[in-house]
């Protein structure tokens, strides 16, 4: 009846574990409490799980990226604490087994669950204001691959609590994550985590090329798109074409574990560094997936707070793409010394170093956008200059590793983790949370507090750097990775001081959570009414009002340049109210999206546990809702005009209130196109 | 009061023509079929890697019977053409004709996956199964890949016929078939490289 699963499954012998979980579930529960106190749930129901806006999905993937960032983080913390105690003969307080899981819950967490949520919502809420679009190509596809992330990321909580984790890394190489090897549910729990989420990912890019290829506003040519947009597009190319080959390497696993094939065992004619390849395959274009997103919100931030164009928007461009295309081609250098001989090598090292070509222009335009620009230091200017300095120099120990020989010395060391980190925390990280300063008062119509974030950036950026220089050291000191104990005892100063870091990054996120909590307390003084909220804005999201209405645009906008919204308030264009306003159409909400999230959760879990009437009961009715929806013919609903215009009118108001001046309807008719 | 609840009816087809909605699907669709041909593809690499870790196991010469699968083959394409009739049914406008050559083409599609299950049952049954040699692994996995998506686009096809009959050829059902025959004949190419690949080279 319930497959491999029994009670012994739930470890309440293991306090840490038991504290995670019961914590988990009384915060669930209180939240739970919460709604039901507040009469809330008809509201969630209507303008959340069900909804198919834009902008609410944007939303929810950043409640998941940043609940999970906390996991993550908790997870880090116990690794930085176990490594700074568990010297000479000394335990520390996480048993191997136990230690396995964390190292490997960190960083498919950290990839999986929250880089990917993270940009997914940010892209999901700013890409189509700054097309000039009302929503996406496909509002439910998009709800879809929401709930399949979300599913994903439950796995993930639930082997918490039920079973365990894999112990195998988040790489999950071969021969290790074989059933023979990992006999538990951990690789099982790890790979339909992996696999749904990585549906979800790719439905998402397939959305987003269509979106941003064929909604763009008029006048909106290729190469006057938002440098955000434009990242956002490479980043869902990078998906499309790397994503499948991940949903194959993890089906043979999967194929291997559950029916007995003999794709990457030691024997029968396997072939384990099949595996490494297929991996890297997916898994280095998704550093630049993660990054990519970055770049562009760094992009929107140092022309907005320099207050000037941004410098080589071409050659960002062209920087962008070459970074899309050389990704592809490096993935070897993540196994060098897997023995393809020197001249393989040779090419996939060279390749690597080409990269760092592309980013370095990238940096120079942000610097030189900064040049004699008029800087405000804000906190997601802040986020951008601490990135700057900080990825330099994790792209420069980027291209030392790139040198084969050196690999050959520093692979597998603590070297490799800081690198890693030093790309990704400053890379990836920096940006989103720049890009969450950046926009939120976009999304809710009021700012954070600023002086919460500049606390929250100070203490990550210099526990960043207590952190992660001693794994440096570590690293030139011989150290491997992921030890769980070690005989050493000229490594535990250095440990100890990256477990200070650890603790200043710590104090980075609590400040963030404070910065949210006085953000809501205070947020009738820092109402954004222009939608302008910045007030130096330069691309279209700015021209929406602060929230945006469900509609983005009560008339779609046309743009003459780059820059198209700095543009229109040079021109005095702007806030030109429209002579008349026309219905609009708009995606109707739909729970199907919702409710695939949950059956495919079901699907994984009974995967996991070998529940196979659940497995397959579940399957069919994710085939069901599927031919149900397909048949659904009714999915639009009209907005009316007058409807349009009284919300307008409600808008105008507004902004005339605070105070910004508004040229006369009649002095700039609508161009004809616009009128439908 | 938000948007949301202003809403009243409206007409789908005429929103769905004024967006471009077909346009908007069709070219997504695309991009999902290039992505599962980097699917394949992955599939394929793996089978070349292992196409000679026989594990001391048959070789693909001593299993394979090429005017078995040549028959097979002859189904999936006549199916294609099938299709292909269906769709210039479609835009004549005559929903019976296109019912008729959608039953046809669903027909050879499930010819097609009958023989495939009896070739595979035969193989398992002498102990050839998937869990032989690495080899095994791979040829399975590979034609195993290509027959679910046969399975699935059939499952698609009766779900498409039974919209043809309920709701007539609309814009939305129009739009849906040209999807659907995109990837019958999908299919069909990738049908081209796996016979090329496993059978013809295996066999040879």
């Amino acid at each position: 009846m319930f497959g491999k699963l029994s009670l012994s499954e739930i470890h309440y012998q293991d306090p840490i574990v038991m504290t995670a979980v019961v914590g988990s579930m009384l915060l669930g529960l209180a939240i739970l409490a919460l709604i039901t106190y507040y009469g809330k749930w008809a509201y969630l129901w209507k303008e959340w799980l069900t909804s198919v806006d834009h902008k609410r999905i944007g939303v929810m993937y950043i409640i998941l990226a940043l609940v999970l960032l906390l996991r993550g983080f908790s997870d880090a913390m116990m690794m930085r604490g176990q490594q700074a105690m568990a010297v000479a003969g000394a335990q520390g307080f996480l048993p191997p087994d136990h230690y396995n899981q964390i190292f490997t819950a960190h960083g498919t967490i950290m990839i999986i669950f929250v880089a990917m949520p993270f940009l997914s919502g940010l892209i999901n809420i700013i890409v189509p204001p700054q097309i000039g679009a009302r929503d996406v190509a496909f509002p439910y596809l998009n709800a879809v691959s929401l709930w399949l992330t979300m599913a994903g990321a439950m796995l993930v909580m639930v082997s918490l609590g039920i079973g365990e984790f894999s112990k195998a890394g988040w790489s999950g190489y071969a021969p290790l994550t074989q059933l023979q090897y990992s006999p538990g549910s951990g690789v099982d729990y790890w790979l339909w985590a992996l696999q749904l989420s990585g549906l979800g990912s790719l439905l998402t890019a397939v959305n987003f090329i269509v979106t941003i290829f064929s909604m763009r506003c008029p006048g909106m040519k290729l190469m006057r798109m938002p440098i955000f947009t434009w990242n956002a597009l490479c980043t869902s190319i990078l998906i499309l074409f790397s994503f499948p080959v991940l949903t194959v390497a993890l089906a043979l696993v999967t194929f291997d574990r559950y029916i007995g094939t003999h794709f990457f065992s030691n024997d029968m004619g396997g072939n384990m560094m099949m595996y490494a390849n297929l991996f890297w395959i997916w898994g280095h274009p998704e550093v630049y997936i993660v990054v990519l997103p970055a770049f562009g919100i760094f992009s929107e931030v140092v022309a907005t707070f320099s207050r000037k164009r941004l410098f080589g928007y071409t050659s960002m461009v062209w920087a962008t793409a070459s970074i899309t295309v050389l990704s592809f081609c490096v993935w070897l250098h993540h196994f060098f010394t897997m023995g393809a001989g020197p001249d393989v090598n040779f090419v996939f090292g060279m390749a690597t170093m080409v990269i760092a070509i592309p980013t370095g222009v990238k940096i120079f335009n942000w610097l030189f956008t900064m040049y004699r620009g008029r800087i405000r230091f804000t906190t997601p200017m802040l986020w951008s200059m601490g990135f700057i300095s900080t990825f330099a120099v994790g792209g420069m120990t980027g291209v030392l590793l790139a040198a084969p020989p050196a690999d050959f010395v520093f692979h597998n060391s603590l070297f490799l983790v800081a690198h890693f980190h030093n790309v990704l925390i400053p890379g990836a990280l920096f940006g989103y949370l720049a890009g969450y300063t950046y926009w939120f008062p976009k999304v809710f119509g009021f700012s954070l507090v600023e002086s919460w974030g500049k606390w929250a950036f100070w203490c990550w950026l210099i526990g960043f750097y207590f952190a992660f220089i001693p794994l440096y050291v570590l690293g030139f000191m011989g150290m491997p990775r992921r030890m769980v104990f070690y005989d050493n005892p000229a490594w535990q100063t250095w440990l100890v001081i990256a477990a200070l870091g650890s603790l200043l990054v710590a104090a980075g996120v609590l400040c963030h959570i404070i910065q949210l909590y006085v953000s809501i307390q205070r947020r009738n003084e820092n109402r954004d009414l222009t939608g302008d909220s910045w007030n130096d804005g330069r691309t279209l999201e700015w021209a929406t009002p602060s929230p945006p209405p469900e509609y983005n645009f009560a008339t779609i906008p046309v743009v003459e340049d780059i820059d198209a919204f700095d543009d229109m308030k040079e021109k005095g264009t702007a806030y030109v109210r429209p002579q008349h306003y026309d219905e609009i159409h708009m995606p109707k909400n739909t729970a199907s999206g919702l409710v695939n999230g949950i059956l495919c959760f079901f699907f994984g879990f009974a995967m996991v546990w070998h529940i196979w009437w659940l497995a397959v009961a579940s399957l069919l009715a994710i085939v069901a809702v599927v031919i149900l929806r397909a048949a659904d013919d009714d999915i639009f609903y009209t907005i009316s005009a007058s409807e349009v215009k009284e919300h307008e009118d409600e808008r105008y108001r507004q902004l005339a209130a605070a105070g910004v001046s508004l040229p006369g309807a009649a002095s700039a008719p609508l161009p004809p196109d616009q009128e439908r | 009061m938000t948007p949301a609840q202003m809403s009243t009816h409206s007409d789908t087809a005429e929103v769905f023509e004024e967006h471009g909605t077909a346009g908007h699907q069709e070219f997504g669709f695309w991009l999902y079929l290039m992505s599962d041909l980097v699917l394949f593809s992955a599939i394929f690499a793996t089978f070349a890697v292992l196409s000679e870790s026989y594990a001391g196991g048959p070789t693909g010469a001593e299993l394979f019977d090429l005017s078995f699968v040549f028959i097979e083959t002859m189904l999936l394409l006549l199916s294609s053409a099938a299709c292909g009739m269906a769709i210039l049914a479609m835009h004549a406008g005559k929903d019976s004709r296109v019912l008729q050559w959608l039953a046809l083409t669903f027909l050879l599609g499930l010819g097609f996956i009958a023989m495939e299950l009896h070739e595979f049952q035969l193989l398992i049954a002498e102990g050839h199964g998937p869990g032989r040699s690495a080899y095994l692994s791979a040829f399975f996995t590979l034609v195993g890949t290509h027959g679910l998506h046969v399975a699935s686009g059939l499952v698609w096809m009766a779900v498409m016929m039974y919209q043809v009959k309920t709701k007539g050829l609309s814009v939305m059902v129009q739009a849906r078939m040209m999807r659907l025959s995109m990837f019958w004949h999908f299919l069909d190419i990738v049908w081209v490289a796996v016979f090329t690949v496993v059978y013809l080279m295996g066999a040879l």
